[in-house]
């Protein structure tokens, strides 16, 4: 029994699948509320302001965008075939996406240690990094979507909204992050972040949710057809409450002894988890929409196995101790300070 | 120029660099650690401020090396496809391992390590620093097994132009894996104590002698004294170990033309490539044979013997060459500080600036280094099985060279911004433990800091 699993590419395709959807979803919504942040930072009243929202992200960033290598990685170690066709298909996006990436991390040392001359630019360039970063990616989501095919007016525009969603989605993250780790002025701040960024996200997500199944025939007739779409209907029914339980409760926030500051947050990453699941949905068994299914852009082999045990050993592990992190930094933020 | 040669420039770029950074930060890990343990045993504040102090340096360098590592891990998939294809099944569970077992633990300890100190107990903030330079060197073990195979490629079969694993342990305890490891992990500790001792100096020079400065000068003056004639020795022996398994890049790094018994130790020349023979050279008759097979009538294969097969000769034999001669610069300059420490004597002013110069020395030899083994392996990329021509990819090459040059660019604003940044903050380093809060107990400070934040 467990020889035939062993042996059982597909099975270990869809595992791969799976941790690589998993590594790209952990992602987004950690380095999310990262790069929401920095965009955010763009609007902080004065330096002291944009030092607290620097300092709330400062101990987590690193790791947050280890889950970018991971999820790349997996791309690449299993489906060699599929890695091929899209990052060379985004090779421009991706190449502007890494110059966000650099400028936005190396910004966050820079602007500390920097002389004072200087300071202004490395604030400023992990404002344009973490705006870059957003759009870059959300250009590169929208791409995948209709399968790289960027040649009429409509798909563009498709491409366009999502790249925007994307950066309003992350600026909802980082807003809701703001309200659990900051206090006063910033949190009332962030608090109003939020809700401009909630009406975005919604007009946003209602966008991108009927242009999908637009742009696309199959996810089309995959959600469209009876008796599915009554179960599916659940995924945008669920994906309304909540987004209706945050938007009442921000006009609600703050309390005054801080209650729920963490709810937003924990919202945003279920409503994450509900689109995610979606887009998920629309595209599965296909790697690539419409061109290529997970089985053969596999590489399945036993090198892969290897890479799978080791996994389900090192994971674990990984998440007790990116769980420690968190805790040790549990709370308000406070100066970040090395000594 | 074709795509070939952009991606390989680029490539070049990219990896040249980024491990400036790595360079550093491997060994400045277990520094730090070896600083804290310091304090831990001598409860002397005074290495809590050099702690803080290259903590900072260290999160600096670190933050560079992960921006453009990812660049890295980019580029395999964008700019070299055939890459994986063909050896996907190697290089594919060690740059896995890699993430899983090192990125993520350096990563996510480095937060507690430089912003933790008074938020965790002490024995946790010891571990975190040990945790972030075990995950340095983890890192760069896996890479360097992927980068030793790919020299010396052994433990699999070639299946349908696909390399098929038949054991790990061959794979892993390639030929040249223990040399490789061993000398890149001592250029770092030479890169990181140069670094050291560099900025320590400039400190002297701007703002006079602290007791601190001395001290760290010593520590680490002795450690490059006897890590620099110990790197010279095990790059002998990496010499030699590739004499037996790639004689084609140590005949370019030699400048041996022809196949010959009793070859020479050319000191200085010029090869051309044309003509297939060096202009000015300078010889030691019979010594070359000697080094490579003792016997000072060995014979020593020549490049004759790999025609089309070799790498390109200046490249490599002038590499080598530079990567030498900042050996002996480093082992003469750390040797002459012991004198001075021996005869208890102060630092004489022209020795510090000499220092000052050579803050950043470690990068040029590491890098000379690297190049003599990445261009030694030319027209292959994996040594005997795949050719680098054969695993491009087939972008535009406009693509490749806009995003190059503006590569070029960022790393250019990068490097002058690391550059003056290490030493605007080497300017304004001060010593405020030892000398504001002699009395004051640590533990309690950690504490009452603890009360205010929560």
């Amino acid at each position: 029994m467990i020889d035939t699993i062993i042996h059982s590419e597909q099975w270990l395709a869809y595992a791969f699948a799976f941790l690589m959807g998993l590594s790209m979803l952990i992602y987004g919504l950690l380095d999310g509320y990262d790069l929401g942040v920095g965009i955010l930072s763009y609007y902080a009243k004065d330096k002291k302001e944009s030092d607290q929202m620097v300092s709330s992200i400062g101990p987590f960033w690193d790791a947050n965008e280890t889950w970018l290598v991971l999820g790349v990685g997996i791309l690449l170690v299993a489906f060699p075939k599929a890695h091929g066709i899209i990052l060379s298909n985004l090779y421009i996006p991706v190449f502007i996406m890494l110059i966000g990436l650099i400028f936005r991390g190396v910004a966050f040392d820079f602007m500390s240690k920097s002389d004072n001359r200087h300071k202004k630019d490395w604030y400023y360039a992990f404002f344009a990094g973490s705006l870059t970063t957003a759009l870059a990616q959300g250009f590169m989501l929208g791409s995948y979507i209709i399968g790289f095919e960027i040649d009429t007016l409509n798909s563009k525009l498709f491409v366009f909204t999502v790249s925007i969603s994307l950066a309003v989605g992350y600026c909802l993250i980082g807003a809701n992050w703001l309200i659990m780790k900051t206090t006063g002025d910033l949190q009332k701040k962030a608090i109003q972040w939020s809700k401009l960024s909630l009406v975005g996200a919604i007009i946003c997500i209602a966008l991108v949710s009927i242009g999908t199944p637009i742009s696309n025939l199959t996810i089309f007739n995959k959600w469209f057809v009876l008796p599915n779409f009554y179960y599916l209907s659940l995924i945008p029914l669920l994906t309304i409450f909540f987004v209706l339980w945050m938007y009442l409760l921000l006009n609600k926030l703050p309390y005054s002894d801080d209650r729920y500051c963490w709810l937003p947050f924990v919202l945003t990453i279920i409503i994450a988890i509900l689109c995610f699941v979606g887009l998920v949905y629309s595209f599965f068994p296909f790697i690539i929409p419409n061109e290529m299914l997970i089985v053969q852009a596999s590489a399945a082999n036993s090198s892969l196995m290897i890479i799978f045990v080791g996994a389900l050993i090192v994971l674990p592990i990984l998440l007790g101790y990116t769980f420690f992190v968190y805790k040790v930094f549990h709370g308000k933020t406070t100066d970040l300070r090395y000594d | 120029m074709d795509v070939l040669e952009l991606s390989r420039l680029q490539f070049a770029a990219n990896i040249t660099f980024h491990f400036l950074f790595p360079s550093i930060t491997i060994a400045l890990g277990w520094f730090l650690f070896f600083f804290k343990l310091r304090f831990n045993s001598t409860k002397n504040v005074k290495w809590m401020d050099i702690y803080f102090f290259w903590t900072k340096v260290f999160a600096l360098c670190f933050a560079l090396g992960v921006v453009t590592g990812i660049t890295m891990s980019f580029q395999f998939g964008t700019n070299w496809p055939g890459f994986m294809n063909t050896v996907g099944n190697v290089a594919g569970p060690l740059l896995g391992y890699e993430v899983l077992t090192a990125f993520f633990l350096e990563a996510s300890f480095l937060g507690v390590m430089l912003f933790g100190y008074r938020r965790v107990k002490p024995w946790v903030h010891t571990l975190a620093t040990f945790l972030v330079a075990f995950g340095t060197t983890l890192s760069a073990f896996w890479i360097l097994v992927l980068n030793s195979w790919m020299q010396t490629p052994q433990g699999i079969i070639m299946i349908e132009g696909e390399a098929v694993v038949t054991s790990w342990f061959e794979i892993i305890f390639n030929p040249s894996m223990p040399y490789r490891l061993i000398h890149t992990l001592l250029a770092s500790v030479l890169t990181a104590s140069f670094l050291i001792i560099g900025l320590s100096a400039y400190r002297v020079l701007k703002n006079g002698h602290t007791k601190i400065l001395r001290s760290t000068m010593k520590a680490v003056i002795i450690v490059a004294a006897i890590v620099t004639p110990t790197q010279i020795f095990i790059g002998d022996l990496h010499g030699l170990n590739s004499f037996k398994h790639q004689p084609q890049k140590v005949a370019a790094m030699e400048g041996h033309w022809e196949t010959k018994k009793g070859a020479p130790l050319v000191l200085f020349g010029i090869p051309d490539e044309k003509q297939k023979k060096n202009h000015l050279s300078l010889e030691i008759p019979k010594l070359g044979s000697y080094i490579l097979t003792h016997d000072f009538n060995g014979e020593v294969k020549g490049l004759d013997q790999f025609e089309n097969e070799h790498p390109p000769v200046g490249k490599v034999f002038y590499s080598f060459r530079i990567m030498v001669l900042f050996g002996l610069l480093m082992l003469a300059l750390s040797w002459l500080g012991v004198y001075y420490i021996i005869r208890k004597q102060e630092f004489p002013k022209y020795y510090l600036k000499m220092l000052f110069f050579m803050t950043f020395s470690g990068w040029i030899p590491t890098t000379a280094g690297w190049y003599v083994t990445e261009i030694g392996r030319q027209p292959y990329l994996v040594q005997g099985i795949l050719k680098t021509a054969d695993a491009v990819s087939s972008v535009p090459s406009a693509h490749v060279s806009i995003t190059l040059t503006i590569y070029l660019i960022v790393y250019a604003i990068l490097f002058y911004a690391f550059i003056s940044t290490i030493f605007y903050m080497a300017r304004g380093a001060t010593d405020k433990l030892s000398n504001r809060l002699k009395e004051i107990d640590l533990g309690d400070r950690r504490s009452a800091a603890v009360k205010i934040s929560s």
